[in-house]
């Protein structure tokens, strides 16, 4: 077991994580019913209220929560416990992340900030919601230096010993996270809160339109790489095998830092003011985080397959049988990963220059963030909690407990493929995204939408229920399970893998790369947005 | 670094996949202008409903089976709000908006764009088929989002 203090900073950010997934779950299925037209919001609830409280909860604060006590637990497991600085300036981040959090709460349940989670201008929130949204990313910024220092010391004082392969990518994570959100801190602090506040009269939409996607991208992928760390290093582990290679697991980490970054345009392939050569530009870009991605898949089925023809698996396809299915420590992960084909399939299509038009703002895209962030990354982090709460208080996963989260994963895997499937076809169809119910004047064709829209309710009642359970085993886990022993699955690497190049564990090459690209793939289109400028807006609270 | 023999193949299989979507969409892009709407055009947001062509949104026959319609996305229609052509005929959309960021998609079609205040976004379609034609918003633009839509109708 880790130090008491690091469990408890752990912990901490844990639970401010499970309390925004309750939230964020309740409104969530509200939304399916309202859009469904089974019912209407009493006390003067708005649908787009709920909308926002839904994606500023579970896409901002259960992820950033969940993701920072993830990498805190486990920098402590694998490079020894926490020094002074960096578990003082981790409090001190979470103090502020959860100042931030309950100030943007309670702004949108005052209906203050219905500009749903990506508040595009020129819709004006109060300037306590973005202050709150800075609150929150400052206070990661705390946690990213604080994992870097630990990291820093841990080097200096082991004379530069090769890093731990989970701290390493932990530190990674933390690197295209604070890149990701400098551009989200510099929409906010530069544009919307001054103009919210009044000290300007407009803002300039599409230049926080970029510099929005230009961290609405990465995004994506700092939900996703401290789920590929469980991948990587935990569930090798688990099913009792070895890490495939330590060094394509770092290159990996490396190429997602490196290429999940400077593209954010493919968010914005429809509108007018980018040149549709720089939009293409930046599809190519989008397209080469496929090569670290595909990677990935080769090493998790590298470690499946090693691992089950060493207990003795026949035949092409033996080894997956003997794969642990039993145990949810892997099942909720795997089914995670088995969901990320469809999903990353789902992705190249949105990203595809043109095809964009087809899909662009309707339900498919809903659809499709719900296969990858609810489902790959939820699944996968779901996994994590069966083991890390009771690994934190010193409890035991019991095996009722275990049987109940293999109920959790099967509820939620079935909840989603009826919510997400429902909405990816009727997506297809045109019916478009964030939009509460209607029909458009008996329009025939969104009449027709009606009844996949009371499947996506179906699908959410299911993916509720599956959130009481899930609630109900980490309470458990956390208080009342048996005290005793469990272990944080660290993987070792198989004997006969190549050494590392140190070249991977050069930080100022890979960050100097990164702010190259991102120098490329910007540095023209946006100075064309500032030289060729429309007066800006003024604000509007159109709800 | 040394790479396992499977893994080359698997990832130059990536590659090659990789390679060949992009040269796809790059063809289809370039070579067949199958561009997503990027209009480049500024007006003031605010000045727009006094600015030309905007101070006149409406529809006209412009050729033989074409048709100009020069549109406003305000919270919470498009104007104008009729329209009619004949079957196999091409529409030029030419739209703007006053106030916020609208959408602009035609379900069943390929019509789909952004409506960002202060551009002029542009899109040409040519109806094939007779019906009434949704036209909706389908981004966020406050709590009367959900009614925006008018109809174009394509006769026989
Ligand atoms: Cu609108």
């Amino acid at each position: 077991m880790i130090d008491k203090r690091d469990a408890h900073l752990s912990l901490a950010f844990l639970t401010v994580s499970f309390i925004a997934l309750f939230i964020g779950a309740i409104a969530g299925l509200l939304q399916t019913f309202v859009r469904s037209g089974a019912i209407e919001l009493p006390f003067s609830i708005g649908y787009y209220q709920l909308l926002t409280a839904h994606g500023v909860l579970l896409a901002l604060i259960f992820t950033t929560f969940f993701i920072l006590g993830f990498l805190y637990a486990g920098i402590s497991k694998t490079m020894g416990t926490l020094y002074d600085v960096p578990r003082r300036t981790g409090w001190l981040g979470f103090v502020m992340m959860t100042f931030g959090t309950g100030l943007a709460t309670v702004f949108i349940l005052l209906n203050k900030a219905t500009v749903l989670y990506t508040f595009y201008a020129p819709l004006q929130a109060s300037p306590w919601f973005y202050i709150a949204l800075v609150h929150v990313v400052v206070g990661s910024w705390l946690c990213a230096f604080s994992m870097w220092n630990q990291y820093y010391i841990w080097k200096s004082r082991t004379k530069n010993k090769l890093s731990p392969l989970f701290s390493y990518m932990a530190a990674m994570t933390m690197a295209l996270w604070f890149v990701a959100t400098l551009g989200l801190a510099a929409t906010v602090l530069l544009q919307f809160i001054p103009w919210s506040i009044g000290w300007v009269d407009k803002i300039d939409i599409l230049i926080s339109r970029t510099l929005f996607w230009y961290f609405g991208h990465p995004l994506v992928y700092f939900w996703l790489l401290p789920a590929y760390m469980c991948w990587y290093v935990v569930i090798p582990k688990i099913i009792g095998g070895k890490i495939f290679s330590d060094a394509l697991a770092r290159l990996s980490f490396v190429l997602f830092l490196l290429f999940s970054i400077p593209v954010g345009f493919h968010h914005q392939l429809l509108e007018p003011g980018i040149s549709h050569t720089w939009k293409f530009f930046q599809v190519v870009l989008t397209f080469m985080v496929i090569v670290p991605s595909l990677m990935t898949a080769f090493s998790m089925f590298a470690v499946f397959e090693t691992a089950g023809r060493k207990k003795g698996a026949r035949g092409l396809f033996g080894w997956i049988k003997v794969l642990p299915w039993k145990d949810v420590r892997f099942f909720a992960p795997m089914m995670g990963m088995l969901i990320f084909i469809p999903a990353g399939a789902g992705g190249i299509i949105n990203a595809s220059h043109q095809l964009n038009q087809v899909i662009h703002n309707t339900l498919w895209v809903t659809g499709h963030f719900h296969l990858t962030v609810a489902s790959t990354v939820a699944l996968t982090f779901f996994g994590i909690c069966y083991w890390l709460i009771p690994y934190l208080t010193g409890r035991t996963l019991t095996p009722r407990m275990n049987k109940l989260g293999i109920i959790q994963t099967i509820m939620w895997t079935a909840g989603m493929a009826i919510m997400s499937g429902a909405m990816h076809i009727v997506g297809l169809f045109g019916a478009p995204r964030r939009t509460s119910y209607t029909t458009y004047a008996d329009h025939s064709q969104a009449v027709d939408w009606i009844p996949y829209q009371v499947a996506m309710a179906v699908g959410g009642t299911i993916l509720f229920l599956a959130i009481i359970l899930l609630m109900y085993i980490a309470w458990f886990l956390a208080f009342k399970a048996p005290k005793g022993v469990v272990d944080f699955p660290v993987g070792e690497v198989e004997e006969n893998a190549v050494s590392t190049p140190v070249i991977l564990e050069n930080w100022k090459l890979w960050v100097g790369i990164c702010a190259a690209l991102i120098l490329i793939a910007y540095t023209v289109p946006f100075w064309h947005m500032i030289e060729h400028a429309p007066p800006g807006s003024p604000g509007y609270k159109f709800w | 670094m040394h790479i396992h023999r499977y893994e080359k193949i698997w990832l130059w299989s990536g590659a090659v996949c990789l390679t060949l979507f992009l040269l796809i969409v790059g063809v289809s892009a370039f070579a067949m202008g199958n561009q997503p709407p990027s209009h480049m055009e500024t007006i003031d947001p605010e000045k727009a409903v006094t600015t030309p062509p905007f101070d006149n949104p409406g529809f006209t026959k412009v050729g033989e089976k074409e048709y100009e319609a020069v549109m406003l996305a305000q919270a919470f229609t498009y104007t104008p709000s009729k329209m009619s052509v004949p079957k196999g005929s091409t529409v030029h959309f030419k739209v703007t908006s006053t106030d916020v960021v609208h959408g602009f998609e035609i379900p069943s079609t390929n019509v789909n764009m952004m409506i960002t205040p202060g551009y002029v976004s542009e899109i040409s379609y040519t109806f094939t088929k007779p019906g009434k034609y949704l036209i909706l918003c389908n981004e966020y633009c406050g709590a009367g989002h959900q009614v925006m839509a008018v109809t174009l109708e394509v006769t026989a």
